[in-house]
């Protein structure tokens, strides 16, 4: 026997590694009571950390569709994916490659808005093809869709006018292409 | 029929003779059906060792353990037990009465959420909201429990719901879910690899866990290690899976295990983890754990791989399906059994140097190794044993020496003191032919002492073996050896008195405190027709050796 066709074990590597980026895990899981519990009781049992997290209907009334990222720096991804899909309830889980996947969250932001500001906001809105959804006599309301830097962006920008409140959706996401 | 009595079909039909549990307001209308149905409730006098018993019941025999209990504070008795199962991957399906739907969020008389309570330390769980999915829930949960990594189902049943008429057919197919399909066959190409690397190896070690025995894979995992005269050690909860008597059995790993299982670890240049876990009471120090080896990895359970140890060929799968293609992949390599050569008399160096051993005690003494020999000795060393947590449970593991399979009944991830006494009279239900010992501490056995009344009045004659050295041992030898001596809360003092407390039981009650005659004493209380109890004062400061500190390496064993 020739050893050459043999596995040299100091060939031998380990797959255990932080990817060290931001991750969009799209879960499938049964639209049933307690499912989101589940999945919450096992991020915080395990010590892992949700970023976003957003939660909804899908085409099919018996599936709802669970997004979440989280910091792939931080928690190994693998680890996180084979514990969910412990969960009888988990049906399906794509850690969605971030080049082919659209991901969008949305914001609404109340800025206070004294005449004298009223046109730069409304001057940022058009360029961050955002939206005045309401607007009383001293604040506005703006709506903004699209990704989550893209949003950062604009809060920076209105917040030098006075932002009141603010509030964000967790990230949605679906990929590319047509499977 | 009634909901009550369709899930009792329901259990028949998936095999179910015995169930082990305690009535209450909101499970009446399920003991209302047992009293028809063909099958044995053994009623425990608690529910946590309901729980426990079932899980004994599973492991003694590879069924499917069945406890039920009430709502409320039934239902929460029950979460030990099931946190236990949950940690040692026991197939038990828990009932748990629930108050009326109209009365559920209302806090309720005996309202507890048992269904958030134990959602971390379940396999599954359902809330019935609807009657005649009750059957339906008793055949999936049988299931999930049963198959892939074994574990704990709790179904939760309101009262009122027990109650409706519903239409129940038994299923003629196998349960099917969309989210629950365990990987059972392994890769070829991964088991290819494994064998590869394995022929390569100078310095191999098996190491195997509980998951071997669960797959019954004690056959298979026999024939493997005969491929080549593999090193193999076992985990507290896989002993028995691979003869003590072998010529290749190391003893125990980890925090009491041999020095030569460690060290063999230690120095190992490949290991192979077998439906084990890499517990911390493996590994002790895991920057330190096995620093020379390479990891293949087998599990069921594919969120094993690499979740405490890197493992470099990962094999998911079931032990008994993958081992025996690892073995004719091995084999077709022809390797030279001569290159173990060298790694044999190194560990055998360890085995003449390190042998398992204890300072003999003085004229009369009984040192609490020497009574796990004498159990050896009467029980002819094939007994179905139970234990408790502490000093007892690693000295039965370390000196019992089991050789074949389902015969080490213990707590081992959670750790529950109390567990052995009610596992045993699970085991012995379910193998009623077999002799079954409790082999327990004085400081563990009070804790489900009540038991004894359920041994008496449903007639399960175990016997218990209490090594009674008057102090909660383990702590006591921690507080010694890492707290300066300062004692705290572990001496038991003189109460109870076990012999009388075991005739108020109605058990026999014995006592042993002279060595000469130990071997007798432990055989009449066998003999005894009935549950029996021979209390039996050990030597009470004597430490467990050898031992890994907490969070040190294999290397830095002491005693």
């Amino acid at each position: 026997m020739g050893t050459s066709e043999l596995i040299r074990l100091e060939d031998l590597q380990a797959s255990r590694t932080l990817s060290g980026r931001k991750h969009v895990l799209s879960i499938l899981v049964e639209n049933r009571p307690g499912v989101l519990a589940r999945v919450a009781g096992l991020f915080s049992r395990r010590g892992f950390n949700i970023d976003t997290l957003a939660v909804g209907p899908t085409d099919d009334a018996n599936v709802s569709r669970i997004t979440l990222t989280l910091d792939g720096a931080v928690h190994p991804i693998d680890q996180v994916t084979k514990q969910l899909h412990k969960l009888i309830n988990v049906l399906k889980i794509r850690d969605m490659e971030p080049s082919e996947t659209v991901a969008r969250e949305m914001a609404l932001f109340k800025v206070s808005a004294a005449v004298e500001n009223r046109a730069e906001i409304v001057q940022f809105a058009e360029i961050f093809r955002a939206k005045i959804v309401d607007v009383s006599r001293r604040a506005l309301i703006v709506e903004v869709t699209g990704s989550h830097d893209k949003i950062g962006a604009f809060e920076s920008m209105l917040r030098p006018h006075g932002l009141l409140e603010m509030v964000r959706t967790g990230e949605v996401a679906l990929t590319r292409g047509g499977d | 029929m009634r909901a009550a009595d369709a899930m009792m079909e329901a259990l028949r039909a998936e095999g179910v003779d015995h169930i082990f549990g305690i009535p209450g307001g909101a499970n009446l209308p399920t003991y209302d059906a047992i009293v028809g149905a063909d099958l044995r409730h053994v009623q425990a006098r608690h529910e946590q060792a309901a729980g426990h018993a079932a899980e004994g019941y599973a492991w003694a025999s590879g069924r499917t353990g069945v406890a039920f209990g009430t709502s409320g504070p039934g239902a929460t008795n029950l979460v030990t037990a099931i946190a236990d199962a949950m940690m040692d991957s026991v197939p038990v399906v828990f009932v748990t009465g629930q108050v009326r739907t109209d009365l559920i969020g209302t806090d309720g008389f005996q309202e507890a959420d048992i269904v958030g309570i134990t959602l971390p330390i379940v396999k599954h769980s359902v809330m019935i909201t609807d009657a005649a999915q009750i059957p339906v829930a008793i055949h999936e949960a049988f299931h999930i429990a049963s198959t892939g990594r074994p574990g704990p189902v709790l179904v939760d049943v309101p009262q009122d719901l027990s109650k409706e008429e519903i239409t129940y057919e038994p299923p003629t197919s196998p349960v099917e879910l969309a989210g629950y399909r365990p990987n059972t066959e392994g890769n070829s190409k991964q088991i290819r690899i494994a064998a590869k690397a394995l022929a390569n190896s100078k310095r191999p070690v098996i190491y195997t866990g509980g998951g071997v025995i669960k797959a019954e894979a004690s056959a298979e995992l026999r024939e493997f290690c005969a491929a080549d005269r593999f090193p193999v050690t076992s985990t507290l909860m896989g002993l028995g899976a691979f003869p003590s008597d072998d010529p290749a059995w190391l003893g125990m790993l980890g925090m009491h295990g041999t020095r030569s299982a460690n060290y063999s670890m230690d120095e190992a240049d490949l290991i192979v983890a077998i439906g084990a876990r890499f517990d911390d009471r493996i590994t002790g120090k895991l920057s330190e754990f096995a620093p020379n080896a390479k990891f293949i990895h087998i599990d069921i359970d594919p969120a094993e791989i690499s979740k405490n140890v890197p493992v470099h060929i990962p094999i998911v799968g079931d032990v008994a399906k993958v081992l025996p293609k690892l073995t004719r992949e091995y084999q077709a390599l022809q390797t030279d059994p001569s290159r173990l050569d060298g790694w044999w008399s190194r560990i055998n160096a360890w085995q003449d140097e390190y042998p398992l051993t204890y300072e003999p005690g003085s004229e009369g003494e009984i040192k609490p190794q020497a009574m796990i020999q004498a159990m050896h000795r009467v029980t002819g060393g094939d007994a179905i044993i139970t234990s408790d947590v502490g000093q007892h449970q690693m000295w039965t593991a370390q000196y019992y020496g089991f050789n074949k399979p389902r015969r080490w009944i213990n707590s081992g991830g959670l750790g529950t003191m109390g567990y052995g006494l009610p596992a045993a009279i699970g085991a012995k239900v379910a193998c009623p032919d077999e002799q079954v010992v409790c082999l327990s501490g004085d400081g563990s056995l009070i804790m489900n002492v009540q038991e004894l009344a359920t041994a008496v009045n449903e007639d399960i004659p175990v016997k218990v073996f209490l090594m009674n050295n008057g102090f909660m041992g383990m702590v006591r030898q921690w507080q010694e050896l890492f707290w300066d001596g300062n004692y705290s809360g572990v001496d038991n003092g003189p109460s109870p008195d076990w012999v009388k407390l075991s005739e108020a039981f109605g058990a026999k009650g014995l006592r042993c405190d002279d060595s000469a005659d130990l071997d007798e004493m432990m055989q009449a209380t066998l003999d005894h027709d009935g549950p029996a109890l021979l209390d039996v004062r050990v030597s009470p400061r004597e430490n467990c050796y050898p031992m890994i500190p907490a969070g040190s390496a294999a290397r830095d064993m002491v005693g």
